[in-house]
């Protein structure tokens, strides 16, 4: 058996037997099943509420509700970033206070969110914005300064000028980093964005998880739960996609010989 | 007849914690045109430093730069840099092209140019491939395929088959050399390398150890065009090992300086 090949069947094979365990465990009742419903009745419970188009229509809100906020949060903070790294003084300016305002965790101001932006829309979007707004901004300033000199070196040595080099040098030069922070600034989207539904909103998988505890629906809680891993999973499956098709150059990652880990 | 280059009694001090380090001290060279100037020095001489200031990169302290152009619409210099300059995100073709395409040359125009520079290096099935693709040697080739294509007045080299094993070295410098004569560019180019200045140059100036200075001036006398087999005459070793006499005492300064310094970032602080 080649190595992929073995490692492909532990990868699948690994959480199979937890399932089958835990499954196990809740009928020989080690494991009491109001908190860990066996992993069969879950899916029951899944493909129901799947079927029915009720969790279907509160994903679908709470992807529509990160689109937004990402889309706004993540395209101011990439043409923020853009200048902070480019434009020195600027940054001189304004990176201390990014920074310290980046270090509040979000969520933290929620309720200063829906005081301004209200209990709607508004607020759950907005509160996404900002998040992502923060981690975008910070990691493309930083990958923006962080393109090696060499490269600006040799384009300048070749006549680019300002507008030029932007193209040509630092924007190529600095993508790799900003997707790195793109794909850090959706994860953190789906966490606010859970949590912003936890409160003052009757949509979104985040509140249908609260509702099913509210209701001590155990089997819809992990319902809730493998859906927003479906996203997580789903983000960064896109964020990677996208990454590979602006980014042609890049090799892809495959297992090195000779590394430690690599038997 | 006038020299291409001129560099009168240039010095360049960067500003440091520890006070000022003198990267260069007072040099002054000549360059005639379609000459071959390699310029040989312990690491750390600020070979790397003389370079960036005729590239205009680096502003020199005091002294005197003078380029003298002949052509119009043609740029002064081009740069081949140590290791690997050229750019990861662009294919070996869009490397090659982007000299002349920040100048504005027509589309057509520096299309052919381009192509025509890439076979000449031996890359064309390689035309569309990133350098993440090649091996080193062949990412060096894109490099000075790149300067080349550019087709400047003066070609500047900073020690371009510094990252390159032996082998490799070898076959570049027999191909440079073959590029070289046959359109006879001005070069100043870079080594810590006596041989490869050797083989490569019409003359040698040697470099003292921080600050650097011009210590004394080799004519090479092998006739062109020359090839690899220049390096068994005994004429070769012999100037070779007077270059490395001149040399030790600087290399030895070097490491001493190593210890005590550390010499200022890669590139140049501005």
């Amino acid at each position: 058996m080649s190595p992929q090949r073995r490692d492909r069947l532990l990868a699948t094979g690994a959480p199979l037997l937890l399932l089958a365990l835990w499954e196990a465990a809740v009928r020989m009742g080690l494991l009491d099943a109001r908190l860990f419903p066996p992993p069969s009745s879950v899916a029951v419970t899944l493909y129901r509420l799947v079927a029915g188009g009720e969790v279907v229509r509160h994903a679908a809100v709470t992807v529509l509700r990160v689109l937004a906020g990402f889309g706004i949060g993540a395209s101011t903070g990439l043409i923020g970033g853009l200048l902070l790294g480019a434009v020195q003084p600027l940054r001189a300016a304004l990176e201390p206070t990014i920074s310290a305002l980046y270090v509040i965790p979000k969520v933290a101001i929620l309720p200063l969110v829906m005081l301004i932006f209200g209990l709607g829309e508004a607020s759950k979007i907005a509160i996404v914005a900002i998040a992502t707004f923060f981690i975008v901004i910070i990691n493309t300033t930083a990958a923006v300064v962080g393109v090696e000199p060499i490269y600006l070196e040799a384009g300048r040595a070749f006549g680019a000028r300002r507008t030029q080099l932007f193209v040509h040098v630092v924007l190529p030069g600095s993508l790799p980093a900003i997707v790195t922070g793109l794909r850090l600034a959706l994860g953190t989207a789906l966490i606010v964005v859970i949590a912003a539904e936890f409160v003052a909103t009757q949509e979104g998988i985040g509140y249908f998880i609260w509702h099913a505890w509210n209701t001590l629906r155990p089997e819809e809680l992990f319902a809730g739960f493998i859906v927003i891993g479906g996203l997580g999973m789903l983000s960064y499956a896109v964020i990677r996609w996208v990454g590979r098709r602006v980014m042609p150059w890049l090799e892809e990652d495959r297992p090195r010989e000779g590394r430690i880990d690599h038997a | 007849m006038s020299p291409k280059i001129v560099l009168r009694e240039v010095t360049k001090v960067y500003p440091a914690r520890r006070g000022p380090v003198v990267a260069l001290d007072r040099i002054s060279l000549q360059v005639a045109d379609g000459e071959f100037v390699c310029v040989v020095g312990p690491s750390g001489c600020g070979k790397s430093t003389l370079l960036r200031i005729l590239a205009g990169l680096v502003p020199p302290t005091s002294g005197v730069v003078q380029i003298a152009s002949g052509r119009r619409g043609k740029p002064l210099h081009s740069l081949v840099f140590q290791e690997y300059a050229i750019f990861p995100w662009k294919t070996v073709f869009q490397n090659v092209v982007f000299g002349l395409q920040m100048r504005g040359v027509p589309k057509g125009e520096r299309e052919t140019a381009a192509r025509a520079w890439i076979d000449r290096v031996g890359l064309r099935a390689f035309a569309d491939a990133y350098p993440r693709q090649l091996s080193g040697g062949m990412r060096q080739r894109v490099g000075i395929a790149r300067a080349f294509a550019n087709d400047p007045e003066v070609l500047l080299m900073d020690e371009p088959m510094g990252a390159l094993d032996a082998q490799t070295r070898l076959l570049l410098m027999d191909e440079l050399l073959r590029l070289w004569e046959a359109d006879r560019k001005t070069v100043v180019y870079i080594t810590h390398d006596i041989e490869e200045a050797l083989l490569l140059g019409d003359r040698v100036v040697l470099m003292t150890a921080r600050p650097g200075r011009a210590k004394a001036t080799f004519t090479v006398p092998f006739p062109r065009p020359r090839g690899i087999e220049v390096m068994a005459s005994p004429a070769f070793a012999r100037l070779s090992y007077e270059i490395w006499e001149a040399l030790r005492d600087e290399a030895i300064a070097a490491m001493g300086d190593a210890a005590a310094q550390p010499p200022p970032a890669a590139g140049g602080a501005p």
